[in-house]
């Protein structure tokens, strides 16, 4: 999915060459490994194979669980790491956003913002998370700020290199056409650069949740990452499982509704993709 | 300079161009160049690869703003282009409404799409079009615009040669009842023979040669008078006839 134009200048209709896909294992068989995983291991556990201490049964890693859903720890942990989340990534998808029309439609916003932007990708992210500390402090805005600071750039990128990849034949069309400019940005630039920005939209959910997870560890005195560290001063390893678990969910969960989103917003390639 | 007018009904040209100069750094593709179509004239543009032709029609169809020479187009432009172009995201009908600005487009739309036969189609991606309905779609968007003056480069010559026969017969078709001015260009002689009533030979930048062909259509391709033009357009374009095909 991360070509970011298709090449509709070619006059034949079917899909470029591509390899052709392994045949995909029926849905049965895919879904054999991973049960089968999860009873070797609880297997592995009860015989005592492999130490409680070192990564506890999967049944210890329900109960607790199931305890900690009980009492609100785990409810709580995951509604403060989300919001976190939710708010460093609505930030910087925004500015992001923003600053790919501005520098992709325009060569002045591309002149005046494009270089700095460049500069600003090539600090490491992580490293900052000491001068973000002198900055805001320890308490949310540092999280949020090193949230955001991650998500910009590939939305930033992905956008920008897909309005200025849309093909230029097809803004000659529109110039045929006598659209004016708003229309032209409005049916050919935009649509054209979204299967770009989408695949953008996917790298950065990646990068959200690495931040958050990296920002949580650091200092936190609540939220999933407080939950994991406080469980290792207590030597829960069970608990540390669980709030990995926990994080490897939520990272499924938002992927897999970009993914719908995609399908929904570039169903017009599903002749070329033959699905 | 180039002048666009509005559609003056006064006027018997589609388009009239003096002296129409055209660089590309030091190299001069067009220099110099004189050409009037009339309304409803139908003229096929011949001359060798990178001789100036699709140059000359990007100018008239206004892609092309850096020129020296005088240009006149009276009306509306339509261009097809000899990739069909179409708009991937857009459905077959939004892409033949795209940019119409008619009381009600839609109906216009379904209209000229009845007229090339893709009536069924205009739900469609353009992306599962076969190669010939595609510039169906593409000329059907074209013509929807009821142009005084509509630009073909090469919008045939990807066609299988079935397809482009059934082609050639819908755009003479949509030419005798709509009367656009058109200028095709085209690299195939026998194509400007069947369809043109005025063939014009591009060469140094300059038209270099024009036949009236005064047969009525539809034409076939062995008519003695066709044969005979066939071997002086060769010639004019540098082909030696050995015999004959
Ligand atoms: N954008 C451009 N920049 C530089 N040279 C060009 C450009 N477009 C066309 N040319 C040159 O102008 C000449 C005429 O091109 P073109 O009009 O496409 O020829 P034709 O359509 O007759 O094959 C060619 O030599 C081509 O290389
Ligand atoms: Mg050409």
């Amino acid at each position: 999915m991360s070509t970011s134009s298709v090449d509709i200048a070619r006059p034949a209709t079917r899909a470029r060459p591509r390899l052709p896909a392994l045949p995909r294992p029926r849905l049965g068989l895919r879904a054999v490994s991973p049960p089968a995983l999860l009873i070797l291991w609880q297997v592995a556990s009860s015989t005592g194979l492999l130490s409680d201490r070192l990564l506890p049964a999967p049944a210890t890693v329900a109960r607790t669980a199931a305890t900690l859903t009980a009492d609100g720890t785990l409810g709580d942990a995951v509604a403060v790491s989300l919001q976190r989340a939710l708010i460093g990534f609505a930030l910087g998808a925004a500015a992001g956003l923003a600053l790919a029309l501005a520098a992709g439609l325009s060569r002045a916003g591309e002149g005046l913002l494009d270089p700095p932007l460049q500069m600003l990708r090539a600090l490491p992210l992580f490293g900052l998370i000491p001068l973000f500390i002198l900055w805001f402090g320890i308490g949310e805005t540092p999280k949020v700020i090193l949230v955001a600071f991650g998500v910009l750039f590939p939305i930033y990128l992905n956008t920008y290199a897909g309005i200025r990849g849309v093909d230029a034949k097809l803004a000659e069309v529109g110039r045929v056409l006598q659209l004016g400019r708003i229309a032209l940005i409005r049916h050919i630039v935009l649509p054209g650069a979204l299967p770009q920005a989408l695949v953008g939209l996917r790298q950065s959910l990646g990068v959200a949740w690495l931040a958050l997870i990296v920002a949580e560890q650091i200092n936190a005195s609540k939220g999933l990452g407080f939950m994991i560290n406080d469980a290792r001063e207590f030597l829960r390893v069970d608990i540390v499982v669980l709030g990995l678990l926990v994080y490897a969910v939520l990272g499924l969960a938002t992927d897999a509704l970009v993914r719908l989103a995609e399908r929904r917003a570039l169903s017009w390639r599903r002749g070329l993709l033959g699905t | 300079m180039a002048t666009r007018t509005a559609r003056d009904v006064t006027s018997t040209t589609a388009a009239q161009v003096k002296g129409l100069t055209k660089r590309f750094g030091s190299r001069v593709v067009l220099d110099g160049l004189d050409l009037d179509i009339a309304r409803g004239e139908f003229v096929a543009l011949l001359g060798r690869s990178g001789s100036g032709k699709s140059t000359l029609l990007r100018v008239l169809a206004g892609l092309d703003r850096d020129t020296s020479g005088d240009l006149r187009v009276d009306g509306t432009v339509a261009v097809a282009f000899q990739e069909p172009r179409l708009v991937p995201w857009k459905r077959v009908l939004g892409n033949v409404t795209l940019g119409l600005r008619v009381p009600a487009p839609v109906a216009a739309a379904d209209t000229a799409l009845a007229e090339v036969g893709l009536t069924e189609r205009r739900d469609v991606w353009p992306l599962t079009l076969s190669g010939g309905e595609a510039q169906r779609v593409s000329l059907a968007r074209a013509l929807v615009r009821d142009p005084d003056l509509l630009l073909l480069d090469e919008p045939f010559s990807a066609l299988d040669a079935l397809t482009r026969i059934n082609v050639h017969r819908l755009v003479l078709d949509l030419w005798e009842r709509h009367r656009p001015g058109v200028l095709l260009v085209t690299h195939d002689v026998d194509e400007a023979l069947l369809l043109a009533d005025r063939v014009l030979v591009l060469d140094d930048g300059r038209i270099a040669h024009q036949s009236e062909v005064a047969l009525p259509r539809p034409r076939e391709r062995d008519h003695p008078e066709l044969v005979e033009l066939r071997s002086v357009l060769l010639t004019r374009l540098g082909v030696a006839l050995e015999g004959s095909k």
